[in-house]
């Protein structure tokens, strides 16, 4: 049998069709977004959807162009590709051009690139070789070494900053998890989740103490949580079996102790650190008191474009919310409006199903694999994928706080597109060779 | 399979739902954002309807519109302004920088999505001023609405006023929305249904800089405006004007009916105001000045005015005891003046000469029949029963009602009975030796010029009059049912002769009383009336009705503070009854008499003049 032939073969067609329908959509939508309701639709290479039909050319070439190129040369460049990503995004900060506060971009003539997108790649290839390498994420050191090599280029990317893109460098905790990280960081993190919340709440206002008088209300938290806590250990203590009663009231200690330590710091990190727009940010999501009227100005107005979109929508190009510039961003960051506003609910979720299962057919592809590197790359690309959406339709539907970053295949942007595409191609060809290599 | 692969597909599971669920509730479930959408999206405003216009009975325009502009502000579209930018904004619109500051921050206050007025009624030259430079001043644009346009000023307060609708009227009444105006006042307010048309919508597509983008889509929404009905009134122009004018620099009031009809051709009260000045940003200094002049230029005299009717009232005592059959028109009674005072050479007069010299002692017997006819046991009951039977005669005349008026304010005077007297003094504690003065038209009797002038009307009529009203046609549907019904007196058109003879007497016997009111060829009636108000000079009054055969006008002038009946009142009664029927006036010098009185001055040096009341 021909190798090349039999390789053709296991192309994965459903990822494929997922993907160009995914880019499809997101492409006709970006027309809408970018000519507004009134007059004919532009063409050329001014337009944003010209732009943007230009980097869908040339990212679905580029792409065939990796479908015939044999899966060990990513594996084998897999240090380089890293290698090179981490000099981009070092060397962005040093001559990138500063795009509204931040040093993110290369720009070329009309068009920019942006490293931190194609950093992701990076990361996941050097991410996949090291757990192949090892075999799993075991031991501590096997796991620290494996958050180094994703922490680094997030780092880079943190200096530019870009917090956002930073925050998706998370969906590497799925890769990781599966590869045998704890799922106590699971647990942890959605423990940190709840305490952050009832810490943003409680820290908002303030509140009248017996004998002190006006003070912030985060103190009455702390109170209570050292309260409930002892007592919650107590009654643990005496619901557990002698033998293991120290280990696991000193394990109980110190995970209250490091919740408390950890409210403390995220409560100083916001009434300190944060900017005052930042803050206003978390406030809003959480619905309190904001002196600024404008700030949650972003957010309603999205909010608003996608009611205002029904069951079905206005229809293409019809969108008054979002086509006569009432939701701020709306090609890049808040390009969900658009969708939203003009096919409505049943649009909306059949763009969230075919995103989902675009993300689940890859980890699909993940657990059918015998090398251990495609499974990684697969849960990596998968992880960045779900990130991205998480942050991106959380913000615009206003479950999470205003944080930029695009939403792949309907943000108007080459680099993140295109990073995408190269990703996907490189995964489809890892999977087409599932059998004949041994990993 | 992996169990940790389960859990991140569960993960992936969940927070797709968790979204879908969330679009659910954001594009169906809560209808608000879908509200939310359209006021932002949608520049909806209402058109104002054209308010029904108002004409005299010959078709003059009385009352028109003319454009008025309102600054607005959408805080939305404002940009961040020092105080430099608020100065110049406010030096733009012609306000004070306080003003403007606080303007501004109302209109903050009230809605960042919603214009509000930052300064109204601005005039035409200022409009053209500030509109050439608007551009330069983000988030303001101009609203024009019609206002009021009174195009002779005359019957300010027949008319009443158009004014900015308020609170009550806004809750009561969703028609209104702030900023809106209502009749306030007078037939404004009486016919506002009529006048006020209905609103139409538009809505037009805007961007979030408020520029409209699309009117296409939202066509379908937009309704025209119906204007308001006209209104021809009742008034005739020319008669009016001349009224006010003859009234100008006096206290008191005109009112003149057309007999046959009911219809009120004038009604004056002076001091009066300019309704114009009520429009705009000028009224609230001007309305302070109207309230708070002592004279009450603000109060309708002519229908809320109530006075002791005097000397007129002894035609209706004649009338009342002809048809009871208390006296005939041949029934003479002595002037023996010891209970009751009289003026002039007479002693023992007719009805028609005791009309004619206003005898007191005369009326004062025929008032004793009338109420001592009651059958009864005691004086007292007799008294009671006859006051009673009395007092609906005399009420059929219009006395103690107000004419169905339909005026706000419209006050009934009062015409007292038995019930009355009890209230006062007790029941059967009173006889006619306590209530006689009623019997010349003094005491607690009080009657209105409008009743005056209908009691002219009924005269002219011999026993029966229409109701008065002011609207002649309403659009072009001809006069609203209801307005100018028939009422009969109950006495016999017979009776009416003696009284009416003597009432030519007064005007054409060079010694009468009211021979001020004579002119050359017009068969002129009238009726003089002179009523005290201590310590200030008496009430002119008057009432007429010409010609004698076939009547055309009928009125009552009132000139308060300014002396007997037949000095100002009669001559103005006069000039008025020849200008209506011949267009034209004979006597200059009874003209510029009259036009150059100034009788405002309540305390005025006695006058001396060989005229009697």
């Amino acid at each position: 049998m021909n190798r090349s032939s039999d390789i053709r073969r296991n192309i994965d067609g459903l990822t494929i069709v997922l993907f160009l329908a995914l880019a499809g959509l997101g492409w006709v939508n970006l027309v809408s977004a970018a000519t507004g309701p009134d007059g004919a639709v532009e063409w050329g290479l001014r337009t944003l959807h010209g732009k943007q039909g230009l980097w869908l050319m040339v990212s679905l070439l580029i792409g065939f162009l990796i479908l015939q190129v044999e899966g060990t040369f990513f594996i084998r460049t897999a240090w380089l590709n890293y290698g090179i990503q981490l000099l981009l995004c070092g060397l962005v900060l040093v001559i990138g051009k500063k795009v509204g506060g931040a040093r993110s971009w290369f720009g070329f003539g009309g068009f920019g690139i942006q490293p931190s997108e194609f950093a992701k790649m990076g990361a996941s290839l050097a991410l996949a070789w090291y757990c192949s390498k090892e075999g799993g994420l075991h031991q501590f050191g096997q796991r620290f070494r494996a958050a180094v090599i994703v922490g680094l280029p997030a780092g880079l990317i943190l200096l530019q900053p870009d917090a956002g893109t930073v925050l998706v460098f998370l969906g590497f905790v799925f890769a990781m998890y599966r590869e045998g990280l704890s799922g106590a960081v699971l647990i942890v993190g959605f423990a940190a989740v709840v305490m952050a919340v009832l810490t943003i709440l409680s820290g908002a206002g303030d509140l009248t103490y017996p004998f002190v008088g006006e003070a912030n209300g985060i103190y009455r938290f702390w109170i209570l949580f050292v309260v409930l806590g002892a007592g919650t250990i107590a009654l643990l203590r005496n619901a557990t079996l002698p033998r293991y009663r120290a280990r696991i009231t000193v394990q109980a200690v110190i995970s209250a102790i490091a919740a408390l330590l950890f409210s403390v710091v995220m409560h100083l990190a916001l009434e300190e650190v944060l900017r005052p727009h930042q803050r206003e940010r978390i406030q809003v999501l959480f619905g309190l008191e904001v002196d600024n009227p404008d700030a949650d100005y972003n957010i309603r107005h999205a909010k608003t474009a996608i009611g205002s979109g029904g069951w079905t929508g206005m229809g293409w190009r019809n969108g008054p919310m979002t086509g006569y510039g009432f939701v701020p961003e709306q090609e890049t960051d808040f390009i969900f409006c658009t969708w939203s506003e003009e096919w409505g609910l049943v649009g909306s979720t059949i763009f969230l199903i075919l995103f989902a299962s675009f993300i689940l057919r890859i980890l699909f592809l993940a657990e059918r694999q015998r090398s251990a590197f495609t499974r990684v790359y697969a849960y990596s690309l998968g992880g960045i994928l779900f990130m991205h959406m998480l942050i991106n339709v959380g913000m615009v539907l206003g479950l999470a706080p205003v944080i930029g970053i695009p939403l792949p295949f309907m943000s108007y942007g080459g680099s993140s597109f295109m990073a995408f595409a190269l990703m996907v191609a490189i995964l489809v060809r890892l999977d087409a060779e599932r059998f004949s290599v041994l990993r | 399979m992996d169990t940790r692969f389960r859990t991140v597909v569960l993960l992936v599971l969940f927070f797709t739902a968790a979204f879908i669920l969330r679009l659910f509730s954001l594009q169906v479930w809560q209808p608000e954002w879908k509200e939310k959408a359209v006021t932002l999206t949608s520049d909806r405003h209402s058109i104002p309807p054209s308010r029904g216009l108002l004409f005299d009975r010959n078709g003059a325009l009385l009352v028109g519109s003319r454009a008025a502009h309102d600054l607005m502000v959408l805080p939305r579209m404002l940009a961040e302004m020092d105080s430099a930018a608020v100065e110049a904004t406010a030096q733009w619109a012609g306000m004070e920088v306080e003003d403007m500051e606080a303007a501004l921050s109302k209109a903050k206050r009230y809605s960042r999505y919603k214009k509000s007025t930052i300064r109204r009624g601005i005039g035409v030259e200022e409009h053209a001023r500030m509109a050439a430079t608007i551009h330069a001043f983000e988030g303001f644009s101009f609203r024009s609405r019609p206002v009021r346009n009174h195009i002779h000023g005359v019957a300010g307060h027949l008319i009443g006023e158009y004014a900015e609708a308020s609170r009550e009227n806004l809750s009561a009444d969703a028609f209104y929305r702030m900023g809106d105006h209502i009749g306030r006042s007078g037939l404004e307010r009486v016919y506002e249904l009529e006048l006020r048309g209905v609103k139409g919508r538009t809505s037009v597509l805007v961007d979030a800089r408020n520029r409209v983008r699309n009117t296409a889509q939202t066509e379908n929404d937009n309704t025209p405006a119906e204007s308001g009905r006209n209104i021809t009134l009742t008034l005739d122009l020319t008669l009016q004007q001349f009224a006010e004018q003859l009234m100008l620099n006096k206290k008191g009031s005109v009112v003149a009916i057309e007999p046959q009809s009911g219809e009120v051709l004038a009604m004056v009260s002076a001091p009066g105001f300019d309704p114009d000045m009520l429009v705009g940003y000028q009224r609230g200094p001007y309305y302070k000045t109207l309230v708070s002049d002592p004279d009450k230029p603000l109060f309708n005299r002519a229908i809320k005015a109530t006075y002791r009717p005097g000397s007129i009232w002894k035609m209706v005592q004649g009338l009342v005891a002809l048809e009871g059959g208390h006296i005939r028109p041949t029934s003479r009674f002595a002037c023996d003046r010891n209970i009751i005072g009289c003026h002039g050479p007479h002693t023992r007069d007719d009805l028609r000469d005791a009309v004619i010299h206003s005898c007191n002692p005369y009326f004062y017997k025929v008032m004793q029949r009338v109420v001592n006819a009651g059958q009864g046991d005691s004086k007292f009951e007799r008294a009671a029963l006859g006051l009673d039977d009395w007092r609906d005669r005399v009420m059929a005349f219009g006395f103690g009602t107000n004419l169905g008026g339909r005026l706000p304010g419209t006050s009934t005077g009062s015409v007292p009975g038995s019930a009355y007297y009890d209230g006062i003094y007790g029941r059967r504690r009173w006889d006619f030796g306590t209530i006689y003065s009623i019997a010349i038209g003094e005491g607690e009797l009080l009657t209105t010029p409008l009743q005056m002038a209908n009691l002219a009307a009924t005269l002219a009529n011999r026993g029966w009059y229409r109701l008065p009203h002011f609207v002649h046609a309403l659009g072009d549907e001809g006069k609203p049912s209801g307005l100018g019904m028939r009422m009969e007196t109950g006495v016999d058109a017979a009776h009416f002769e003696p009284i009416i003879t003597a009432m030519r007497q007064v005007v054409e016997d060079p010694s009468g009383t009211g021979r001020r009111a004579r002119i050359d060829g017009i068969t002129v009636c009238g009726k003089t009336g002179t009523v005290q108000d201590e310590p200030r000079k008496d009430h002119s009054v008057f009432i007429a009705f010409a010609p004698m055969e076939n009547p055309q006008i009928a009125l009552s002038v009132y000139v308060e503070n300014s002396g007997f009946g037949g000095q100002w009142a009669a001559p103005i009664a006069a000039l008025l009854i020849e200008q209506y029927l011949t267009g034209k006036v004979s006597n200059a010098r009874k003209l510029n008499r009259i036009l150059e009185a100034d009788l405002t001055d309540p305390y005025p040096e006695p006058e001396t003049e060989n005229l009697q009341p």
